[in-house]
């Protein structure tokens, strides 16, 4: 029996198992329903839940117990010296032999001894197989019949069908806190990794990125410098540009969605503007890196100024460009969400469209404004390919926007791709970055949301 | 700025005199195609309160945004007739509707205080129309506005604080001083007591009563034992048409029409 096809002799368990729960506090209530402590339907619930849940948990816990066991039992099978192999070429072993279980190739030549350990693997995975579809049937069987007596009109079953709900509830948001948690651990270790052989200070400090790690001691440019400083000046630099583009441009063409533009010209243009949104970064990355930034070079060139071919200022002005419609539509939706009293209030008093937008919209919607600039932010921080393409990998210590910079997500992908060796300061700086890069999207939220809370006003 | 202070002059003036504040002929609103309002003619005098009455969906409260031109933010209403503020057309091509809402102030329904300090709702008016030469006299039209509304005394301490934290009542008298503070000659009030309790009503009413003494004042309101208690005209509507209008004596007590004789016995509405 396959284990999908077990999966679906579980569900039709339940299935069954509804239907007799229901049954049994029918013909419990003889006839009245109101007798009955919750509505049929609950207690073909509780009954499912009981044929269902404790197969399904041994179910789990046995397909991810199962490998280990059976792979002990192979190894220990094994011959002596086999079994005293290191531990790499014992893995070596052991995956040959699941190979030649389940008819793969295999990397050496199959000795008898090789052959018989597949064979006893097999023996021991169809048992072990066997051994779980019986125990899990028995156990929905098990479950079905112990609920089954359990149920009576005075059986509180939407309460206990309630617990569990909310139980598997709670377990489903402890999965996404419990993934963060284990970015951010994994984060923290491999920077812990990187910070012995680099120190913080100079990692935070130092004025010069030249990640290498010399191979032999004799190589040029053997010594690697780790100072993250002109990365974060770049990223900086960089996000700084895109705000002063996308700030004005998507508060701006809010202001005028919410309060200027007639209805039908609003559900165009918003949608519109949505779809900026919607463009893949690589193909930002292109225009800002073949259209943009000679545009710039070019125009510079004409008024006598220096402009790099790869230059902040191209990529910042696209980034702006890219995260306008997170300024525009989150603005518009709070403009709008201001109440129409606060307008009609305002003009009542004799203040103009642009006096009243001024001093009584802007600051009343000011808490979901500051919330779409600091995701537009945080967005830019982390925005990585029109960088890559249009600014350069040079990490020059500048504020000058016609100059090549850099950003931490491109100096990221520049550390990791190709071969690497993943124990190496070089590639252990990535995580260090990667720590940087959270912990200031991190501050930019707090921040965000403290600014939230000060100016939050309450309105009826 | 000049405006302003002959407007106000002149209303101190005409205060003996008859000829009322505003002075509306054959008013006729639509919006879209629908006629909500026909051929109104009804006189707002001054140092008086003006009561509209009648069932909802009548066109008071329509009505009542026509004398500050509010219903031109409403797409698709139009406006026929002639309506006079002093003798001055209010819908003709050279006032200036800014101008309109200084002179011609507004109270909604719902206190709609804005998300700011309690002096800075007050503020705010005196400030968009450059009444205040500097912070000293901003402050004592504050203050004097807040007096006015029978508010001083119960937030002189607080004025830093948000005007929403306060009481609906306390609220819609933050509204009113509010409007006091751009020195209006006609203050509209769109059913101000509807959303408060009956304490905070009979505060309100008899603010209403005080300011009577400084500006003409329409009041829409749904309840009649309010139009009675506190307005000296009423105005009873019915279906987009003034159908009487009289001394709230004489409507209350001796209503010519049947209509309104039927509304005020409570016989419909």
């Amino acid at each position: 029996m396959s284990l999908s096809t077990l999966l679906l002799a579980l569900l039709v368990l339940s299935s069954l198992a509804f239907y007799l729960g229901r049954k049994k506090a029918l013909s419990a209530a003889g006839g009245n329903l109101r007798t009955l402590h919750s509505l049929p339907n609950y207690y073909g619930y509780y009954l499912a839940l009981w044929a269902g849940i404790p197969a399904l948990a041994v179910f789990t816990l046995w397909l991810v117990l199962e490998p280990q066991i059976v792979q002990s039992l192979v190894v220990g099978g094994l011959p002596e010296a086999q079994r005293n192999l290191s531990p790499g070429r014992l893995g070596l072993l052991i995956n040959d032999i699941r190979n030649l279980a389940s008819g793969n190739i295999v990397s050496r030549e199959v000795a008898p001894g090789l052959q018989e350990a597949a064979e006893h693997y097999v023996r021991l995975r169809d048992t072990s197989r066997i051994a779980l579809v019986v125990a899990v049937l028995a156990l929905a069987v098990a479950g079905l019949t112990f609920g089954r007596q359990r149920i009576s009109a005075h059986l509180r079953a939407r309460n206990q069908v309630e617990t569990v709900v909310k139980v598997f509830l709670i377990v489903g948001s402890t999965v996404a806190v419990l993934t963060t948690a284990g970015i951010v651990f994994s984060l923290v270790f491999e920077a812990g990794r990187f910070f012995v052989a680099v120190s913080p200070a100079e990692f935070l400090f130092g004025t010069e990125w030249s990640p290498q790690i010399a191979l032999r001691k004799d190589q040029v440019g053997a010594q690697g410098a780790f100072g993250a400083v002109p990365l974060f000046a770049g990223t900086l630099l960089i996000s700084v540009i895109a705000m002063c583009v996308a700030m004005p441009v998507g508060l701006m063409s809010a202001i005028y969605m919410a309060e200027y533009a007639p209805p039908r010209l609003r559900t165009v243009i918003k949608p519109i503007l949505e779809i900026l949104a919607g463009i893949p970064t690589v193909v930002y990355g292109f225009f800002a890196a073949l259209t943009v930034a000679p545009f710039f070079r070019d125009t510079g060139a004409a008024v006598g100024l220096t402009i790099s071919s790869e230059s902040a200022l191209a990529a910042g002005i696209v980034m702006g460009i890219m995260i306008i419609p997170f300024v525009s539509s989150l603005s518009d939706d709070v403009i709008n969400a201001v109440p129409r009293a606060m307008r009609e209030g305002s003009y009542g008093l004799g203040a103009t469209q642009s006096e009243t937008i001024r001093k009584v919209i802007i600051p009343a919607a000011l808490p979901g404004i500051v919330g779409g600039f600091l995701l537009a932010i945080s967005r830019a921080i982390g925005e990585t390919m029109i960088v890559v393409m249009a600014a350069g990998l040079t990490a020059n210590m500048t504020i000058n926007p016609f100059h090549a910079v850099t950003t931490i997500t491109v100096q990221i992908v520049t550390l990791l791709i190709g071969d690497q060796e993943f124990d190496s300061p070089k590639t252990l700086a990535a995580f260090a970055l990667g720590l940087v890069l959270f912990l200031i999207t991190l501050v930019l939220n707090i921040g965000a949301l403290r600014i939230v809370k000060k100016y939050r006003e309450q309105y009826e | 700025m000049i405006a302003m202070q002959a407007t106000t002059g002149r209303a101190t003036d005409a205060a003996a005199s008859p000829v009322p504040a505003f002075m509306t002929r054959d008013v006729c609103v639509f919006y879209g195609q629908k006629q909500a309002l026909t051929n109104v003619s009804l006189d707002i005098h001054r140092n008086q309160v003006t009561s509209l009455i009648g069932p909802s969906g009548c066109g008071k409260s329509t009505y009542l945004r026509c004398l500050n031109r509010m219903n031109d933010i409403i797409d698709g209403c139009r406006v026929t007739g002639s309506i006079l503020l002093d003798g001055q057309d209010i819908y003709a091509g050279s006032m200036d509707v800014v101008h309109l809402r200084a002179r011609v102030g507004m109270v909604f329904q719902k206190p709609n205080p804005f998300p700011k300090s309690i002096f800075e709702n007050v503020a705010y008016g005196p400030r968009i129309h450059g009444i205040a030469k500097d912070k000293t006299e901003l402050e004592a039209i504050v203050h004097n506005s807040l007096e006015k509304a029978g508010l001083l005394a119960e937030v002189k301490d607080r004025m830093d604080q948000p005007g929403t934290g306060l009481s609906g009542g306390q609220q819609q008298r933050l509204c009113i001083a509010r409007a006091i503070a751009v020195q209006p000659e006609v203050i509209l009030m769109d059913e101000p007591c509807s959303a408060l309790d009956p304490i905070a009503t009979a505060r309100i009413e008899e603010l209403i009563d005080e300011l009577r003494e400084h500006f003409a004042i329409v009041i829409v309101t749904h309840s009649m034992q309010q139009a009675a208690r506190v307005s000296q005209r009423t105005g009873f509507f019915h279906l987009g048409i003034l159908v009487e209008t009289g001394d709230t004596e004489q409507i209350f007590t001796n209503p010519r029409d049947k209509r309104t004789q039927d509304y005020i016995t409570g016989r419909f509405g």
